[in-house]
């Protein structure tokens, strides 16, 4: 779930083909770039599809924190891969993006300057190397749970792209908890470490999903046009539900002493993050925001002679190609 | 240390030593091609140490791994040429080291294909594979660049004459590899030069650039006698795991 609290666009179009279009959609077919589509439909999903973009790019920081420092040929090789991936999902989704009338430079400057937000759980430090078996496990565990339904979304090239992404998170998810094994089952030192990571990013993966759907006032257009598949709160307990078992294995304590286990709602019942932290972070006041956006802002600014020069580059050998011509 | 043993130091330190500077690219670039395609060289380059240094492990025969070779040496028992040592500074630069860097590779790899040591030969079969295309993109990388803007070019040139004292190393030729020729294990070193000058002469002709007139050459770096003070920096960083929980299984 690297996309939240996506506002709709309100759409003033007419009503009759407003209707017609819905009923495509309704009847399961995909909208594809040169369809005619309501203003508010196209804008949301460039917002959705952007902000789900930008938190791939800005995801390679936490993890890319790491890479110099992985234990072992082996780690650091899958490690540098994911995080490869990761760089090659923002591809696919810029492009999926650019077919709704927007460019990948006026994306990543929305987002340099803050105009566009990627997902709150990468404000968050990654402080030990269980913290790379974490963000594997919760993190991606939590953006599968939205990206596996997202793969039958309305619009044609955020679900192809969705179908490619998902094949590679459940591996990186995979990975994550490979790593927590590994660090579980490992020394006392390593044990701490695990659960502290643990201790760190339940709450934050939880944020993933979003607030509450009583108070989410946007969802309901969204899910009429199957940009938004599942109710945030669904989707967050099909996490814990899923993710619980799963640390008990580990033998690791999931930090919330009212976590329990509803027959009734064949559920666990469990604390909800805090709001306020999650508001906070979304503001600019998370633990790395300054650090995330200043990096990516340096790499832009500090890129631009490379990017200029291979474009000069390029227009000189197209001028000389037409002057051979 | 035998000469075959220090021979495949060499190959496995200048991948991984490189492999870590290329890494700290990673989500730093100036495009998103760019993260992709230097993140998949580190990868690479990571791949082959664990080939080399697996390799160098078994010939030393005292029961460590590609891990402890890399992880538990100081700087001095490291074997790389210094040119991978050096900081990425711009993009520029991280791309002129690499190009020099791979236009050697690439050549010893191909000499290394015909190995006496079939060991040897198989894992460059591999790895030539990949260091093609890495020349391939780090060329074109560096003629765009250097035939670009002003800006672009007069980076480039600096960046070309940044590393140029560095390229001599790489060719200089010591008893393990006169040991390594004779025995028919690695190739001429004065041979690869040759092809290695012809195709960065060609390349630095593309991208406008002028090859500094000097042959001074700094040394050290495959000898072990005098690393340059980053190594040790990067060893602080990609040893620390290990050197802090020792034996732990990660």
């Amino acid at each position: 779930m690297y996309a939240q609290m996506i506002k709709s666009e309100a759409t003033q179009d007419d009503p009759e083909r407003l209707a017609a279009f819905q009923a495509r959609i309704d009847a399961g077919e995909k909208i594809e770039p040169k369809d005619w589509m309501p203003e508010g439909y196209r804008k949301t999903l460039i917002r959705q599809i952007g902000q789900h973009a930008h938190s791939e790019i800005v995801g390679q920081l936490p993890e890319g924190n790491w890479i110099t420092r992985a234990p072992t040929l082996e780690r650091k090789a899958i490690l540098l891969a994911k995080v490869q991936d990761e760089a090659g999902h923002g591809l696919y989704l810029y492009c999926a993006a650019e077919t709704l009338g927007v460019t990948r430079d006026e994306l990543t400057e929305m987002l340099l300057d803050g105009r566009m937000k990627y997902s709150s759980i990468f404000n968050y430090p990654t402080l030990t190397w269980a913290d790379m078996g974490a963000v594997g496990w919760l993190v991606d565990g939590a953006a599968i749970m939205n990206q596996v339904p997202l793969q039958r979304t309305s619009y044609g090239p955020y679900s192809r792209s969705m179908i490619r992404i998902c094949k590679e998170e459940s591996f990186h998810q995979r990975q994550g908890y490979d790593i927590m094994m590994k660090m579980a089952k490992g020394t006392d030192a390593q044990k701490r470490m695990a659960q502290d990571a643990l201790n760190r990013m339940w709450f934050p993966s939880l944020m993933m999903f979003g607030p509450s759907d009583a108070e989410s006032v946007h969802s309901e257009q969204s899910m009429s046009w199957k940009i938004k598949m599942n109710g945030n709160d669904e989707l967050r307990q099909k996490f814990v539900d899923q993710t619980v078992p799963q640390a008990e294995y580990l033998g690791l304590t999931v930090p919330d002493p009212d976590l329990k286990w509803n027959d009734e709602k064949g559920g666990y019942d469990f604390t909800g993050p805090n709001w306020d932290e999650f508001f906070d972070v979304l503001r600019g006041n998370g633990p790395c925001n300054k650090e995330r956006l200043a990096a990516r802002n340096k790499a832009w600014n500090d890129g631009a002679w490379v990017r200029d020069g291979l474009m000069a580059h390029a227009e000189k050998k197209r001028a000389a190609r037409m002057a051979a011509e | 240390m035998s000469a075959y043993f220090e021979f495949l130091l060499r190959m496995g330190d200048n991948t991984l030593i490189l492999g870590h500077r290329v890494s700290e690219w990673c989500g730093h670039t100036p495009v998103i091609e760019e993260d992709i395609a230097l993140a998949n060289t580190a990868l690479d380059l990571i791949g082959q140490t664990q080939m080399w240094l697996g390799l160098a492990a078994e010939v030393e025969g005292k029961g460590r791994t590609a891990d402890d070779l890399a992880m538990l040496r100081d700087a001095w028992d490291f074997r790389n040429v210094l040119m991978v040592e050096k900081p990425n500074g711009d993009f520029g630069q991280t791309l002129m080291r690499q190009f020099l860097f791979d236009a050697f590779h690439l050549e010893m790899l191909k000499g290394l294909t015909t190995s006496s040591e079939p060991r040897v030969a198989e894992i460059a079969a591999k790895a030539v594979k990949e260091v093609l295309y890495h020349v391939e993109r780090s060329g074109d990388t560096v003629i765009g660049l250097g035939d670009g803007t002003a800006e672009s070019h007069e980076r480039m040139q600096d960046a070309l004459n940044l590393m140029w004292p560095y390229v001599g190393e790489m060719f200089a030729s010591d008893d393990v590899d006169t040991e390594m020729l004779s025995t028919g294990i690695a190739p001429d070193l004065n041979q690869l030069r040759i092809a290695f000058d012809a195709h960065v002469g060609a390349v630095m002709a593309d991208a406008t650039l002028t090859i500094p007139d000097s042959t001074f050459a700094h040394k050290g770096g495959k000898s072990g006698f005098q690393h340059t003070e980053h190594l040790g920096h990067i060893l602080t960083q990609m040893q620390w795991l290990q050197r802090a929980y020792p034996g732990a299984s990660w």
